[in-house]
C-alpha cells in the first residue's frame, strides 16, 4: 500500500514580524547614540627630573599669554580681556607676521600659551581652549580660500594642500605646566 | 451591455505585507550592532561644557573615560567633585588611581596601537580645574598624551 505522499504544510510566518518588532523596540529603547565629542588636545611629554628643562630662547612677542584666573576671568598679555574678544585677538596674534610689535613675529612662530589656576572651572577652560582653536580654525580658512579656493575642512585630508596650510598655521597652544597662583582650589 | 460596470461587490486587494519583517529585520540589525550593551552606571553628574568647535573621535573602542563630577547620590557620597572608571569611584593617585586604570586599559589593546589611545575627560562643567590637571599630570607621566576634553556641540551664549 503506498503512502500517499504528503506535502509538508508550509510555516506560517505570519507572525515573525512581530517578534521582529518585539526585539525592534528593545533595541529602540536600549540603544544610547552617545557621541565621543570634545576638544583635542595633545599633552607635552612629562619632564625628566634629573634633566633641567631646556630653556628655550622666546622672543616675547611670539608668545600670546592667556591666563584664566580662579574667577573664570581673562587676562591676555597682562590685560583683561572678555571672552568674545579672545578669538578676534588670537587671530590678529598669528596673523601679524611681523607687522604689529607686539604680536607675533610669522604664523609659524606664533604660540598661545594657556595658564590657568586650580580654581578655574571647566566650562570656563574649555570655552577659552575653544575660542583659541577657533581662532587656528578661521585663521586656516581664509588661508586656503584665499590660496586654494576652499575653506580647509573641504580640503583632502593629508593632501599638500592641506598639509601646507597646517604647516603655515601649526595649532601651538601650550598648555603650561600646572602654576598654583592662589590658595583657593 | 454594460461595459463600464460597477465592481461593486468588489474588495479591496490586500496589501502584501510579506516584505514587512524583512524591513523589520533589518531595522533590528542595525540596532542591534548600534547597541552598546553594558554601560556603566554613571555615579556622578556629567553636564559636558557647550562649546562650537567640537571633533568627533571616529575609533570609540581606543578611548578611555574619566568621568568627573559632584556624585549623583550625595548623601552617600558627599557633594565634592569625584572621579569615576568604568563603574566605580577612583582616585587620582595610587591602586586605584588614574595610572593603575589607564595602565590596565592599555593593556587590552594590541601592542601597535597602545599609542592611539585617547583619554577623554567627561568633567562636569562646575569642577575645578585643580583636579583636572591633577589627572593630567598623572596622565603625562605614563605618557598616554592624547587627550580629549568631551564637550557638547553648540552655541557659545556669552
Amino acid at each position: 500500500m503506498a503512502r500517499k505522499s504528503r506535502k509538508i504544510p508550509e510555516i506560517n510566518a505570519g507572525s515573525m514580524a512581530d517578534i521582529a518588532f518585539l526585539l525592534l523596540v528593545f533595541f529602540l529603547v536600549t540603544t544610547t547614540m552617545d557621541q565621543q565629542k570634545g576638544l583635542r588636545v595633545q599633552l607635552p611629554p612629562y619632564p625628566d627630573p634629573n634633566v633641567p628643562p631646556p630653556v628655550v630662547e622666546q622672543n616675547d612677542r611670539n608668545v600670546l599669554e592667556v591666563l584664566v584666573n580662579s574667577g573664570d576671568q581673562l587676562l591676555v598679555e597682562r590685560k583683561p580681556l572678555r571672552i568674545n574678544q579672545l578669538t578676534e585677538l588670537t587671530k590678529r596674534h598669528i596673523q601679524n607676521e611681523g607687522r604689529l610689535p607686539n604680536f607675533a613675529d610669522s604664523s609659524q612662530a606664533a604660540i598661545v600659551s594657556l595658564k590657568n589656576d586650580r580654581g578655574t572651572s571647566v566650562q570656563r577652560y574649555v570655552e577659552v581652549y575653544n575660542e583659541l582653536i577657533r581662532a587656528y580654525v578661521e585663521a586656516r580658512d581664509e588661508y586656503a580660500l584665499n590660496k586654494f579656493g576652499r575653506s580647509f575642512k573641504d580640503l583632502p585630508k593629508k593632501s599638500e594642500q592641506a598639509l601646507e596650510v597646517q604647516k603655515k598655521y601649526p595649532m601651538k597652544i601650550s598648555e603650561a605646566e600646572p602654576v598654583e597662583y592662589s590658595s583657593s582650589n | 451591455m454594460s461595459k463600464f460596470k460597477k465592481n461593486k461587490g468588489k474588495e479591496l486587494p490586500a496589501i502584501n505585507t510579506s516584505a514587512l519583517p524583512d524591513i523589520v529585520f533589518m531595522l533590528l540589525f542595525f540596532f542591534m550592532v548600534a547597541t552598546k550593551m553594558r554601560d556603566p552606571t554613571v555615579l556622578v553628574k556629567t553636564a559636558l561644557p557647550i562649546v562650537s568647535e567640537v571633533e568627533k573621535i571616529e575609533k570609540k573602542s581606543w578611548v578611555n573615560h574619566i568621568l568627573v563630577g559632584p556624585p549623583i547620590n550625595t548623601s552617600k557620597s558627599g557633594t565634592a567633585p569625584r572621579i569615576q572608571f568604568d563603574d566605580k569611584f577612583g582616585m587620582v593617585e595610587g591602586a586605584n588611581g588614574v595610572q593603575a586604570y589607564i595602565t590596565l586599559k592599555k593593556n587590552e589593546h594590541p601592542e601597535g596601537v597602545r599609542d592611539y589611545l585617547t583619554t577623554a575627560i567627561k568633567a562636569d562643567r562646575s569642577v575645578k580645574m585643580g583636579l583636572i590637571q591633577d589627572i593630567k599630570q598623572e596622565l603625562r607621566k605614563i605618557n598616554s598624551l592624547k587627550l580629549l576634553y568631551s564637550a557638547s556641540e553648540g552655541e557659545v551664549i556669552e
